[in-house]
């Protein structure tokens, strides 16, 4: 046992001390940066989105940064392989955007403490590994305004993707913004188990919609509900990360967009810089990495001026969608009047708010 | 209605989701029948949903659509049948390998046609019949795909137990050599079911992006083409098993969908998992039963054949 530790010793150490020798070689050339993607690019949505940021960058920053990208690398060991890949070919700087990359991420970085990692969504850290999130919730309290508004049927629709606190943030803020301009809203959810699957989530669409929903919710990446939508007509959807707007001004008359580039220019520069340091950031619409697409004519004039009214109480800080009084499914108590949410109970939220049927999956 | 859903929209809404995995199936049934083992028939499927959906788009036609992803399968199943049939490749690994490259090919034909929408397919117009209740929805309210991927379930069943044709294509793929020996021509009859199998498999693909989800986006298939090589041994290589089967498997999905969304309290899981249990518990059934006979895989199945042995 302590033989085989020593020998495992000294093969890290020759690991290193290779990649310490190509390292130097690599400081006179540009920073290399990695991205994992989870989906194609041509989704549509969110890997889309990601990619808009790493051309943001590259487009900032010219040629002192060089990227390089893996398409459709699955949550799991696989994608340990293609970030390792990544550091042999001398990435400095990887970002890793999807949650279920998490355990890869904190595994792989361990092994390379000169490499820099950056997790989308996850909640583990590391000298070397930072995580980033954007406050999706914040979108989600003013696409959930306009859905109260719209649906005729009083049937609001929410396409779950998987029960991590992520997608119960944005149920919760989305239902609690909806009830509050119409009291007698109810909310189906519907988890897909897939962050990307059009023919699943067009499923989910029509399932929802013969149930009577008539405002959809996504939080899954294609826009295959829209194209669904579009066949019953009164249906109403919103753009998921990407503004999606093929599908406007009816039925996609909304949407939020996660603008990443903000933020992956600022850590690549602070790479270069050398004053990078992990951490964790979460980032919203004050820093604009949360946009609200064109809302479409398809809304009354009044709904989009509450809408708009709405995005800039959030993005001046006068406005936090979680602000009690707010009960928990059960009735209790979760934010008494006045009280704000604090980021800890917000990334670990694993509950609903009253009013909401049906329970989180285990 | 039961327990807030309405079975007939159900039983509609199953037959439609059903479609691609149907055609894929009863495609691969003819192949594997020949004694061929394709297992690229995901691979055909997204080729066949891309090539059907630039089709569709560039002649604004649905029809051509269709046609465009029946040749567009057909035409990687022609590689297939090269490599296996003329040149005596290990079938497994080519139609692994055939999946990967209909894969990466349909993402690099498919670049400029994220975000756009296809023309509409309509349902057939089948006049009052449509308005009679719960019949009317279940029969009469579909496109035309729904009608032919039964058709083809029927015609395929009928050529196979009631022609000259279906017994030769039997012969074939039980005993490659007998048949030979009668002066069946082996190979070329394996290449024209291979043709077959990538055209509904292409076709299958093609329902995918121009109805059933109605876009492109890469990877649209989403494993449908393993499902449907699943159904094939689910069926027990029976054509109405097939049937059975894909509506099974489409029936399960859109079932647990709209089971959530009607707020059930039946977990999830359970409900994902049932139809790979059902398989499981067919499996053991008809193994257990008469040995490998009952399980009525034909013989000769993945071994390639030569004229000179």
């Amino acid at each position: 046992m302590k033989r085989r530790s020593v020998l495992l010793g000294g093969a890290a150490m020759g690991a290193s001390l290779t990649l310490g020798a190509r390292a130097a070689l690599a400081q006179d050339g540009p920073l290399k940066i990695g991205f994992i993607y989870v989906g194609p690019i041509g989704d549509g949505g969110w890997t889309f989105q990601h990619d808009q940021g790493r051309l943001a960058m590259m487009e900032a920053l010219g040629d002192k940064v060089e990227t390089v990208y893996q398409e459709s690398v699955p949550e799991g060991a696989d994608s340990e392989r293609v970030m390792t890949q990544m550091v042999l070919e001398g990435a400095k700087l990887i970002f890793t955007t999807s949650f279920g990359y998490m355990d890869p991420t904190v595994n792989v970085a361990a092994k390379f403490p000169d490499v820099k990692f950056e997790h989308a969504t996850g909640y583990k850290t590391a000298d070397n590994l930072a995580t980033y999130d954007a406050r999706f919730y914040e979108g989600r309290a003013v696409i959930g305004t306009i859905a109260g508004r719209m649906t005729k049927s009083n049937k609001i629709g929410y396409i779950g993707s998987f029960p991590i606190p992520e997608v119960i943030q944005g149920i919760n803020s989305s239902f609690l913004h909806a009830k509050k301009v119409n009291p007698a809203v109810e909310m189906s959810v519907v988890w897909a188990y897939t962050w990307f699957d059009p023919a699943k989530e067009a499923d989910a669409a029509k399932a929802l919609i013969e149930q009577g929903v008539d405002v959809i919710l996504q939080h899954t990446d294609s826009t295959a509900p829209h194209a669904e939508a579009q066949k019953t007509p009164g249906v109403f959807t919103f753009g998921q990360a990407s503004d999606m707007a093929a599908y406007a001004p009816s039925p996609r008359i909304a949407s939020i967009i996660d603008n990443w580039s903000p933020y992956y220019i600022k850590r690549a520069q602070a790479v270069l810089d050398g004053t990078w340091t992990t951490g964790r950031s979460w980032g919203g619409m004050k820093e604009g990495e949360v946009v609200i697409g064109t809302i479409t004519e398809a809304v009354p004039a009044e709904v989009k001026a509450e809408a708009e009214a709405m995005i800039a109480a959030i993005t001046a800080g006068t406005y936090h969608p979680f602000t009690g009084p707010i009960n928990k499914q059960d009735g209790s108590v979760w934010l008494a009047e006045g009280v704000v949410a604090t980021d800890e109970e917000l990334s670990g939220l694993n509950f609903y708010v009253e009013g909401l049927t049906g329970e989180i999956p285990s | 209605m039961f327990g807030g859903i309405d079975p007939s929209v159900l039983i509609a809404s199953l037959m439609v989701a059903s479609v691609p995995i149907l055609l894929a199936a009863i495609g691969e049934l003819v192949v594997e029948k020949a004694g061929v083992l394709n297992l690229g028939v995901e691979g055909m499927m997204i080729i066949g949903a891309v090539v059907g959906f630039i089709v569709a788009v560039e002649t604004g036609n649905p029809l051509l659509g269709f046609l465009g992803g029946l040749l567009g399968g057909a035409a990687l199943a022609l590689i297939f049948a090269l490599l296996t049939q003329v040149l005596l490749a290990n079938q497994v690994a080519t139609g692994l390998a055939l999946t990967l490259f209909g894969l990466g090919l349909s993402s690099l034909l498919g670049q400029g046609y994220v975000g756009i929408k296809p023309p509409f397919t309509g349902s057939v117009p089948f006049g009052p019949l449509t308005d009679i209740p719960v019949l009317g929805t279940i029969l009469f309210d579909h496109d035309w795909v729904v009608y032919l991927s039964i058709g083809m379930i029927a015609a395929v069943w009928a050529v196979l137990t009631h022609t000259r044709l279906g017994l030769v294509l039997r012969a074939v793929g039980e005993s490659a050599e007998a048949a030979h020996a009668l002066g069946y021509k082996v190979t070329r009859i394996r290449i024209l079911a291979i043709l077959f199998g990538g055209g509904m498999a292409g076709l299958g693909g093609a329902y995918i992006s121009l109805v059933r989800v109605p876009q492109w986006t890469d990877g649209i298939t989403s494993g449908a083409g393993w499902i449907a090589l699943a159904i094939v041994v689910f069926a027990s290589w029976r054509p109405w098993r097939v049937l059975i089967g894909a509506y099974l498997f489409g029936g399960i999905t859109v079932l647990q969908l709209n089971l959530q969304a009607a707020g059930a309290r039946i977990p999830v899981e359970y409900l994902s998992m049932s139809p790979y249990l059902i398989t499981i518990l067919v499996l053991v059934i008809m193994s257990a039963g008469r040995g490998r006979a009952s399980l009525a895989a034909p013989a000769a199945l993945g071994q390639n054949f030569h004229a000179s042995r």
